[in-house]
């Protein structure tokens, strides 16, 4: 072999080496090992099973969750007889509508939530004011703009309707039928007919209907408790990446959508609060989302904090069946700081995409205009805004949106 | 005899040249666990997740005991050995007069944050329990995102007050 062939043949060589290892880079997205714990940690396989909520008897049993969710369709339990939970919460929607305000019989204050996964949150609404599924199911019954309506319509329309189904789980429900002692319309609500009505009854006559109204809740619950995402894109990817399968990886994300990921878990910040398998904290912040002309003061969690404290239903309740131990997130919970004005709950970024407009007076129309918002970081209108500006470029906060839509799965419910 | 110091001095030009561009192309490949372990130091908690989000400046104090601030207390904390995000958790702080001797009946009070974030807990952890032997049961501690924390304790005992601050880094 001359010396120009061995010459020629060690370039060839270098060749080979430098195009092999640049496709290598260019085909395999590298995570460092930081980062693929996060990304473990973001992963639906991370999500651990469900736990039992020890303030509901009922969360687990299935009868409690078939009666519960011909509650949830069932627009009899209105005060037009047109509003059922599924109005706000449509299953073909994600369970949610799609508007800015919610619509009930009336028109909310604040954005309709999503459902799935909210099992496994503590707080309950934009601001937390209830802390569990069943005691947050009772608020719309009972709001004016919601449902419209009041316990004993409600307890009635269970004896009415529901006789054999509620008493499969709960046991005998009492004889309602005496109109003096049970009125049509009494609940401690904005109507005032309905309140006085309330007033009236004996305490023990309106203890048999809280708890007829609180089982309504527990078997809503019972329900809702089984809305849950399932894997999307993104979870796959990630299961390629823990298992370096990198052939999986690339047919499941493109490159923006991975650049997107990288920014997310990285220089966005997103993770501060959009962690975990369902991509919320469940915790509230102050982002700086700006107020609605035509609605009145909104102070989110500082409110609601307070709220959930006086809840008659919350977890230490009489009507909660859960030990005073077994509420420590209401045990501990932060009740008051500056941290908590104008903070609202981080909602699970799961099918986000679907679920325009955003934020919770449905503020911002469009994915770009949130993401807008969050790389400049504007000053909150009250309170402290906790975002800093990321001054992320056009094409990066595209990449961002992008990786958004890896987030999209089926919801099931049963 | 020029020919040959020409290939020479060609050969040793190329393999450096050849040797940096395979350094810089296989660097991805191989750096970050290859770099990881070299940089990531002492290991605090057993956890290191920082990325991106601006990391803990450097020289901070990870030690899980520790003399208070004005050198009244010894203290210690135990809890889990990987606190997860969002988990609610308890922490025992065990507390000692300087001299070794455990103090029985202080007052307790817990604080911290996120200095870089400048946001403080997300709940609000109390002192729930005297266990003895200088322990004492911490209930509600939860952190709800990755990052350098700050936990304090302000202890008082007779007429004795002291302030620590526990420094943590959790992954997530
Ligand atoms: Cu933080």
């Amino acid at each position: 072999m001359s010396e120009r062939s061995k010459l020629l043949a060690g370039f060839g060589l270098l060749v080979v080496l430098v195009a092999g290892g640049l496709g290598y880079i260019f085909t395999r997205p590298t995570w460092t090992d930081a980062e693929l714990v996060t990304l473990k940690t973001l992963w639906i396989g991370s999500l651990p099973p469900l736990a039992p909520d020890p303030s509901n008897q009922y969360g687990d049993d299935p009868a409690a969750a078939e009666f519960g969710k011909a509650l949830f369709f069932d627009t009899r339990f209105s005060s037009n007889e047109e509003v059922a939970c599924a109005t706000c919460h449509l299953p073909e929607k994600g369970f949610q509508d799609g508007l800015p305000l919610a619509q009930g019989v009336g028109t909310t204050n604040r954005r309709t939530m999503p459902i799935a996964g909210t099992a496994y949150s503590p707080w309950m609404f934009w601001d937390g004011r209830k802390d569990s599924q069943w005691s947050q199911a009772l608020g719309p019954l009972e709001n004016p703009v919601e449902h419209g309506g009041s316990r004993t319509f409600y307890a009635h329309l269970i004896d009415e309707n529901y006789r054999t189904e509620y008493e499969a789980i709960f046991g005998e429900l009492p004889d309602l039928s005496d109109r003096s002692r049970f009125p049509e319309a009494a609940g401690p609500v904005a109507d005032e007919s309905a309140w006085a009505a309330w007033e009236a009854m004996s305490p023990a006559d309106r203890e048999t209907v809280n708890q007829i109204f609180v089982n309504m809740g527990k078997a809503i619950a019972a329900y809702e408790r089984q809305i849950m995402p399932t894997a999307s894109r993104f979870d796959i990817y990630v299961q390629a990446a823990l298992e370096d399968d990198t052939q999986t990886m690339n047919a499941t994300l493109s490159a923006e959508e991975v650049e997107g990921l990288r920014l997310f878990i990285g220089p966005a910040n997103c993770t501060r609060c959009h962690n975990g398998s369902l991509f919320t904290d469940n915790s509230f912040h102050n982002t700086g989302v700006p107020t609605v002309e035509s609605l009145p003061e909104d102070t989110g969690r500082a409110q609601g904090a307070q709220d959930v404290l006086a809840d008659e239903f919350n977890c230490l309740s009489a009507y909660s069946d859960a030990e005073p131990n077994e509420c420590n997130e209401l045990n501990f919970m932060l009740a008051e700081g500056e941290e908590l004005e104008r903070a609202f709950k981080a909602p699970s970024l799961r099918n986000v995409t679907t679920r325009a407009p955003f934020m919770h007076a449905g503020q911002f129309t469009t994915l770009q205009t949130a993401l807008n918002h969050y790389n400049t970081a504007p000053a909150s209108p009250a309170g402290h805004n906790e975002l800093e500006p990321l001054n992320l470029s056009e094409t990066q906060l595209n990449a961002i949106i992008s990786f958004l839509y890896t987030l999209n799965s089926e919801i099931t419910a049963p | 005899m020029q020919n040959k110091t020409l290939k020479t001095i060609l050969t040793i030009a190329l393999t450096v040249v050849i040797t940096i561009i395979a350094f810089i192309v296989l660097m991805p490949m191989f750096g970050p666990s290859f770099m990881h372990t070299l940089m990531a130091g002492r290991m605090h908690n057993g956890m290191n997740g920082m990325h991106g989000d601006s990391a803990a400046p450097s020289g901070l104090d990870y030690a899980t005991e520790r003399t208070t601030d004005n050198g009244t207390f010894k203290v210690s904390y135990t809890t889990e050995n990987a606190i997860a995000i969002n988990q609610m958790h308890t922490w025992v702080l065990h507390v000692e007069t300087a001299d070794g001797q455990p103090v029985e009946d202080a007052t307790v009070t817990v604080d911290g944050g996120m200095p870089q974030h400048g946001h403080g807990l997300p709940t609000a952890p109390q002192v729930t329990e005297y266990l003895g032997n200088g322990d004492y049961l911490v209930e509600g501690m939860k952190f709800q995102m990755g990052g350098w924390w700050e936990v304090k304790f302000n202890i008082s005992a007779g007429d004795l007050t002291d302030t620590i601050t526990f420094n943590l880094t959790l992954e997530g």
